[in-house]
């Protein structure tokens, strides 16, 4: 599942969407209005952010494309998977947490969705090693999750998310309780992983540099009931490397999706 | 330090015990010494030990129905809301009432060893029934959401996330039901003993005391607080054993 694909090439792909939501709402059973009406298209492929404060929802627009949750009106749309049925229906989690399960093993851990699939346990075996290998942690398979640093259970999180091959990853905020420096390698890392695997990424962060070092499309939403208030593409040379961090374009890009957040925290009280 | 000090204070108390009854005079009907209670014990070890085995074996049976009976509610109550709100309230009402009143009915009732065994598992199920309810609903959310997204089944979900993360609570559980399936096995012995034949340690204890054997009785309580403190360590060891690797509680104060 982790060998190097040929890199997407992105303009091509442009065409399909992999998600398309529209006119979504999120009403609690409380009756607060968390969510919409949104309208968002990802094409497949594509790696976008959704940036905003917290509560505007944007957790829950994963929770929603992912089926861990309902509408409460509007339509959530997938592209069909292609190929073999496979366990989560095409998409990958990342949580905020690493959620891993302490009691078990590291690729106990990353061969969970396969096992729930029904996979052989050989094979699966094989695949979480595989995955394993694919985030760097070749060495760890037999090690619980507490006898690891925080950047490395985010890994195996991720390894999961990539075990069964799906087309869309969502990441909601995975790596917003670690260090800047193991964020920063994680961010690389992802990067290359996105470029070799060709998968669809909607990653959910509270970080303007975050989102516009990763992403082509940064979505901004807006405080609850979230909306969209502004969506930019990040256009850049690719592969992006640290010097896009440093760079001029980086910091205008920067300046520009502060500047479309504004609104969404000015003029709210601190209480 | 943790383990010399509790004995320097025992074996303190000890002396002081000895040396008071010897220089008092006081008589073993009394207040015996504890080096007659120890002769006691190694001259009446033939009754002594038979009673302990029929204690032990009335604890381990009532252990073991309190441990399946708690663990299999638990999870009944985990698989509907509806059972729960039915069936919890009962639990409750058998456990706060006092096993001591309900001991006569049940020797009543029921075959004596029946009874016994009955009342050690009243007084133990609870704390087992209580735990593994609250370790099956303890499970982390987005854990309990991953499971959903990759489509577990219920018994894969059971076995694969809620039965791991319940279990520090289930060896909480039943580590607490250790010792009260012991306080129920004497508890129903005592009762049964004005009731009948017995032939467990407490009811040496109430036999003894009616012969005014009073060394024999501090012989026979010796005994069960022994019973008491190995049956709490093998279950703290079990459950250390069980969840050193990852849980917690297992954990060094450094990891």
């Amino acid at each position: 599942m982790v060998e190097n694909r040929p890199s997407p090439t992105v303009e091509a792909s442009l065409t399909a969407l992999a998600v398309s939501l529209r006119g979504v709402t999120k009403v609690y059973d409380n009756g607060v209005m968390a969510l919409g009406p949104l309208d968002l298209a990802v094409r497949k492929g594509e790696f976008i952010s959704l940036l905003g404060p917290s509560g505007c929802g944007k957790s829950t627009v994963l929770r929603l494309i992912a089926g861990l949750s309902a509408q409460s009106s509007g339509t959530v749309r997938m592209s069909r998977h292609e190929g073999p049925r496979q366990p989560g229906h095409g998409i990958g989690f990342v949580f905020q947490e690493p959620t891993l399960m302490p009691w078990t093993s590291v690729r106990e851990n990353v061969r969970l969705p396969l096992r729930l699939g029904g996979v052989s346990k050989p094979e699966g075996r094989a695949r979480a090693d595989a995955a394993l290998a694919s985030v760097g942690l070749a060495d760890f398979a037999d090690a619980v999750p507490r006898e690891l640093s925080g950047g490395m259970k985010m890994r195996v999180s991720l390894a999961r998310a990539l075990v069964t091959d799906p087309d869309i990853l969502l990441m909601d905020e995975p790596f917003a309780a670690l260090d800047e420096i193991t964020r920063f390698r994680l961010n690389n890392d992802l990067l290359a992983l996105w470029r070799s695997l060709g998968k669809t990424v909607i990653f959910v962060t509270h970080s303007v540099f975050e989102s516009v070092y990763l992403s082509q499309r940064v979505v901004v939403m807006t405080a609850r009931p979230g909306r969209i208030q502004a969506d930019i593409r990040i256009e850049t040379v690719e592969p992006r490397s640290e010097e896009f961090r440093t760079s001029t374009a980086y910091s205008d890009y920067c300046r520009k999706v502060s500047a479309a957040l504004a609104p969404s925290y000015q003029g709210q009280s601190m209480l | 330090m943790r383990f010399v000090l509790p004995i320097a204070v025992f074996a303190a108390g000890l002396a002081a015990w000895e040396l008071v009854v010897r220089i008092r005079d006081v008589p073993p009907y009394v207040l015996p010494a504890p080096s007659v209670i120890f002769l006691t014990l190694i001259k009446d070890w033939a009754v002594l030990s038979q009673s302990l085995a029929v204690t032990l074996l009335t604890t381990l049976e009532g252990f073991i129905a309190a441990s399946i009976g708690g663990i299999a509610l638990a999870l009944l109550f985990n698989q509907s809301k509806w059972v729960e709100y039915t069936l919890f309230p009962y639990a409750v009402v058998l456990q706060v009432t006092p096993v001591i009143a309900i001991a006569p009915l049940l020797l009543i009732y029921l075959e004596q060893q029946t009874a016994v065994v009955v009342c050690a598992f009243i007084v133990a199920f609870f704390p087992v029934l209580s735990n593994t309810t609250l370790g099956l609903n303890s499970v982390d959310r987005n854990l309990a959401g991953l499971f959903q997204l990759y489509g577990a089944s219920p018994p894969q979900t059971l076995r694969f996330l809620k039965l791991p993360a319940a279990l520090p609570y289930i060896l909480g559980g039943l580590r607490i039901a250790g010792g009260l399936s012991l306080i129920g096995a004497v508890v129903a012995e005592i009762a049964a003993g004005t009731a009948g034949a017995g032939s467990g340690l407490a009811y040496r204890i109430a036999e003894s005391g009616y012969r005014l054997n009073i060394p024999r009785m501090f012989a026979a309580l010796l005994l069960l607080s022994l019973a008491g403190i190995v049956i709490y360590g093998v279950l703290a060891l079990v459950s250390h054993l069980v969840l050193r690797r990852w849980h917690e509680s297992a954990l060094g104060k450094e990891a």
